[in-house]
């Protein structure tokens, strides 16, 4: 029997419900109700209300990117230093929330943000000023933190226990000290891992929908939201394939920095 | 004579594991220095000491005169090369040799002959703009070292460098490590489990098992006049046997007496003998001191390795004369080639059988 | 001192990513109906929880999704694997390349281009779509969790096993898939919690009167959430949680966890 055959049901599967699917996107985005063709789909992003929603996603997400890499960079160096030897536990730690519902969740942060909830009872207790940021783009980007910061912790954790014990040894006895060391050996070393950890957060949190409706009350729209009125309420497949083939051309950006930055094609996230 | 490196009373504890247990070793300047010994023995803990990264539970570590056990490893003069070489993978060739002499801000022309020496040094030269993975295991290696000598270290430190290489590539870095050893001018301390690796390039080894320094000497020393069975067994091949010191030169072995040259042993006292299996002379039967029958042999290029039975002994014998199997043959052994070691005086010293 | 920054440091991201587990759990012992106040412990909605044909409508759905996906995704993923081994660089490259398209690609994307999928081949929607969309996105997950084992495998020991007398069949089942049976384990658990988590792309290819406990809460979020929400996802975190602590606190689990 020939082990290529064996992967047989596996093309066929990803041909029929990845490439073909993502062709139909192109397809809708780029036709009108006639089927004839027009860029008119795409071109409504310049629209203001479109922009609007695409730039504050973009800058959202942004700055939850930010955020996240910030808050998980040290806590990888931290856990990498653990020398926990088991790896799978780590890992499990941040898979674990997941088996909570991931809308409960976030709904949660609704509790925990209300103007009389946990947090600023317990902020008014030590008599600190209360936090007013339920329904505010803030509440979105905590919920995006909140959401993607695994993602972000575990390609930079996993790059950094890749790094040689010897190598981080070689630099310090050629005369670096602990920051020469950090900036010109641990750092651009879990870079592959930093460049996967940003695409893991950027792209799911500019694309989401469901943080801004549930954090953001219903007066917030970002472009994920704007997409899946088109589809689930208007009804316009075919603006709505248009505005998707947009926030594909961010996708295909970060998927060319992944691949140029983790040569291996192994991919660190897991 | 001078003490560049003078270990003193160092103990080393992992939990709960004793590696190392009031060592005390000096190493000279300009010498070639071996740590030799089974995995596990404590010689690339002692490496580590030296270079600082490790800090010893107790003793200190004097390097020219100054107490540098607690300094951390960039303050020290002295570099490594790394077991499986630790280069940067993410510079060239060029910027891993550079890498010390940027930090110690150098003059960029300087640096750029540097590169240049060193890579002649090491025969590599036009290898700047390489990537370390495109490079072979040998080649690495090379690096590693060129990497560490730019930066003119009183001492350069050795973990198993060759360890990765095959047995061909092996034998040239040895002539190669000598070379520069001498063109340097520098000291070398060198660990290795090879005990092969040891006897080519060493001025002074030391020989090492579970944390106790066995013995110190010249590579000749240390394979002529092993001082223990533990030393006599883990350089080269050897016969160990049970014996008796009856008086001074006269041991008996085996229930026969045979003449030999050490004295100060005292009376009918318990030893150890070896006798190394090209000391042994195979002659006709009745002109042996012992009587044996050859059981087995090998040919090993050289030479034939024969094991022989004589008073219910398997005696290991090299020889260039063929015996076959089943010949009798008597045994001779030159006084000169019997040397007498006391047995060990407690267990932490009984060394045997921690085997590699 | 540094030691103590350290620990204070994992603990405030602890809190952080555990406090809204615990609020949740907080919530479905609140006798009051809102979760803005506090009414008092009770445990009723626990038991009415049972009563909810809805919820539970809702919750076999989930895991029959769950569980028949990422078995299907597992069966698939692994054979992949096994034919990718001895396929040209090239066209492994470009197999794995599609592969990561789900992984990368923004699941609203996803999501919508299965719909339009669906809409163009007639599919009624509902749950045959749902555990297509599914099976779709866990297969990644499987590739990318045994490829690794599948590389660090020793091709001697299969050919060793031919060499002995094993068939290719009896060879794979008894030499190779021992070896890569981590990788398809963690591959599987991956694909089970992925599509146990899903919302987007649920959200797009289920079809009217079909629900998950996700697109069930969603469409609860603006009358507000039934406390026995809060009940059955608390029973459920419990329930894993007790799970892996088990595995973990056995002797034979603790060796195969320290073996990776």
């Amino acid at each position: 029997m020939n082990k290529k055959t064996l992967a047989f049901p596996y093309v066929f599967w990803s041909v029929a419900f990845i490439v073909i699917p993502l062709g139909m996107i192109f397809y809708y985005g780029l036709t009108d109700k006639t089927g004839a063709f027009t860029l008119e789909n795409i071109a409504t992003i310049a629209t203001a209300e479109h922009s609007k929603a695409l730039l504050l996603a973009a800058w959202l997400s942004l700055v939850s990117t930010a955020v996240c890499f910030l808050l998980a960079y040290p806590l990888a160096m931290i856990l990498a230093n653990m020398n926990v030897n088991q790896h799978s536990f780590i890992v499990l730690i941040f898979i674990l929330p997941m088996w909570m519902n991931f809308l409960l969740r976030t709904l949660a942060w609704q509790t925990l943000l209300e103007k009389t909830g946990v947090l600023n009872s317990i902020l008014a207790f030590f008599h600190l000023p209360i936090l007013e940021i339920i329904n505010t783009p803030a509440a979105i980007i905590l919920g995006m933190v909140y959401n993607f910061l695994p993602f972000m912790v575990l390609p930079v954790y996993n790059a950094l226990t890749k790094i040689d014990k010897n190598v981080i040894n070689a630099a310090r006895d050629l005369g670096a000290n602990s920051m020469q060391t950090f900036f010109r050996i641990i750092f651009p070393l879990s870079i592959p891992g930093i460049i996967s950890g940003i695409t893991m957060v950027f792209i799911p949190a500019l694309t989401t929908f469901v943080i801004s409706t549930l954090l953001g009350g219903s007066k917030i729209l970002l472009i994920g939201n704007v997409i899946e009125q088109e589809f689930t309420q208007t009804g316009n497949w075919h603006l709505g394939s248009g505005l998707s083939i947009v926030l594909m051309v961010f996708i295909l950006i970060n998927m060319a920095a992944e691949a140029f930055f983790d040569k291996n094609g192994e991919g660190t996230a897991l | 004579m001078n003490k560049l490196i003078d270990l003193q009373h160092i103990s080393k504890t992992y939990d709960s594991n004793v590696v190392l247990d009031d060592m005390n070793l000096y190493i000279r300047e300009n010498e070639f220095l071996t740590l030799l010994g089974p995995s596990g023995c404590g010689k690339t803990t002692t490496l580590r000491i030296i270079g600082g990264f490790e800090t010893p539970d107790r003793g200190q570590v004097i390097f020219d005169g100054c107490d540098i056990t607690s300094l951390p490893p960039n303050k020290r003069q002295l570099n490594t090369v790394f077991q499986k070489y630790a280069l940067f993978p993410h510079m060239n060739i060029g910027e891993n040799i550079a890498f010390g002499l940027r930090i110690r801000n150098k003059p960029q022309n300087y640096i750029r002959d540097k590169i240049k020496y060193a890579l002649k040094l090491v025969n590599l030269d036009g290898y700047e703009k390489r990537m370390p993975d495109s490079l072979s295991g040998g080649q690495q290696q090379r690096i590693a070292i060129a990497r560490a000598i730019v930066n003119e270290p009183k001492v350069l430190l050795l973990d198993e460098p060759l360890g990765a290489l095959d047995l061909k590539l092996r034998q040239d870095m040895q002539y190669e490590l000598i070379r520069l050893k001498n063109e340097l001018g520098i000291t070398f301390i060198y660990v290795t489990h090879d005990q092969e690796e040891a006897l080519t390039m060493s001025d002074t080894i030391v020989v090492m098992n579970q944390g106790y320094i066995q013995q110190i000497g010249t590579p000749e020393t240390i394979y002529n006049e092993p001082e223990n069975a533990f030393v006599a067994d883990f350089i080269g091949d050897s016969n160990i046997l049970d014996a008796v010191m009856v008086r001074d030169e006269l041991v008996e072995i085996l229930g026969t007496r045979f003449a030999c040259v050490d004295k100060g042993f005292g009376q009918n006292k318990p030893v150890d003998v070896v006798i190394r299996p090209e000391d042994v002379e195979l002659v006709e039967p009745q002109r042996g001191i012992l009587q044996g029958v050859v059981s087995h042999i090998i040919f090993k290029g050289v030479h034939y390795e024969m094991e022989v039975t004589a008073n219910g002994f398997e005696w290991l014998v090299q020889s260039t004369r063929m015996f076959p199997v089943g010949t009798p043959v008597g045994l001779l052994v030159d006084p000169f080639n019997i040397q007498i070691m006391n047995k060990p005086e407690s267990e932490d010293e009984e060394a045997i059988g921690c085997d590699e | 001192m540094k030691n103590t920054l350290r620990k204070l440091y994992i603990g405030l991201i602890f809190l952080f990513l555990y406090a809204p587990i615990v609020t949740l759990m907080v919530l479905s012992f609140n006798a009051s109906k809102t979760r803005a106040k506090w009414g008092g412990f009770t445990m009723k909605w626990y038991l009415s929880m049972f009563r909810n044909e809805a919820i539970l409508q809702a919750l076999s759905n989930t895991l029959i999704i769950a569980l028949l996906s990422s078995l299907t995704a597992t069966v698939i993923g692994t054979v992949a694997c096994i034919s990718m081994q001895s396929m040209k660089r090239r066209n492994r490259a470009v197999i794995m390349g599609v592969t990561n398209i789900p992984m990368l690609n923004a699941d609203i994307v996803t999501g919508i281009s299965l719909m339009l999928l669906f809409i163009t081949l007639g599919l009624r929607f509902g749950f045959m779509t749902i555990l297509l969309s599914h099976i779709t996105f866990n297969i990644p997950y499987v590739i990318l969790s045994v490829m690794p084992r599948m590389k660090q495998l020793n091709p001697s020991i299969y050919e060793a096993a031919l060499d002995l007398g094993a068939s290719h069949i009896q060879a794979f089942f008894k030499v190779v898939f021992p070896d890569i049976l981590p990788g398809v384990l963690s591959g599987f658990l991956m694909a089970f919690t992925m599509s146990l988590d899903d919302f987007i792309i649920t959200h797009f290819t289920k079809g009217p009167g079909i629900d998950t406990l996700s697109t069930k809460i969603y469409t609860e979020v603006k009358k507000g959430i039934k406390p026995e929400m809060y009940a059955l996802s608390t029973l459920i975190f419990v329930t894993v949680l007790v799970l892996l602590l088990l595995v973990n606190k056995t002797p034979s689990g603790k060796k195969k966890l320290r073996k990776r």
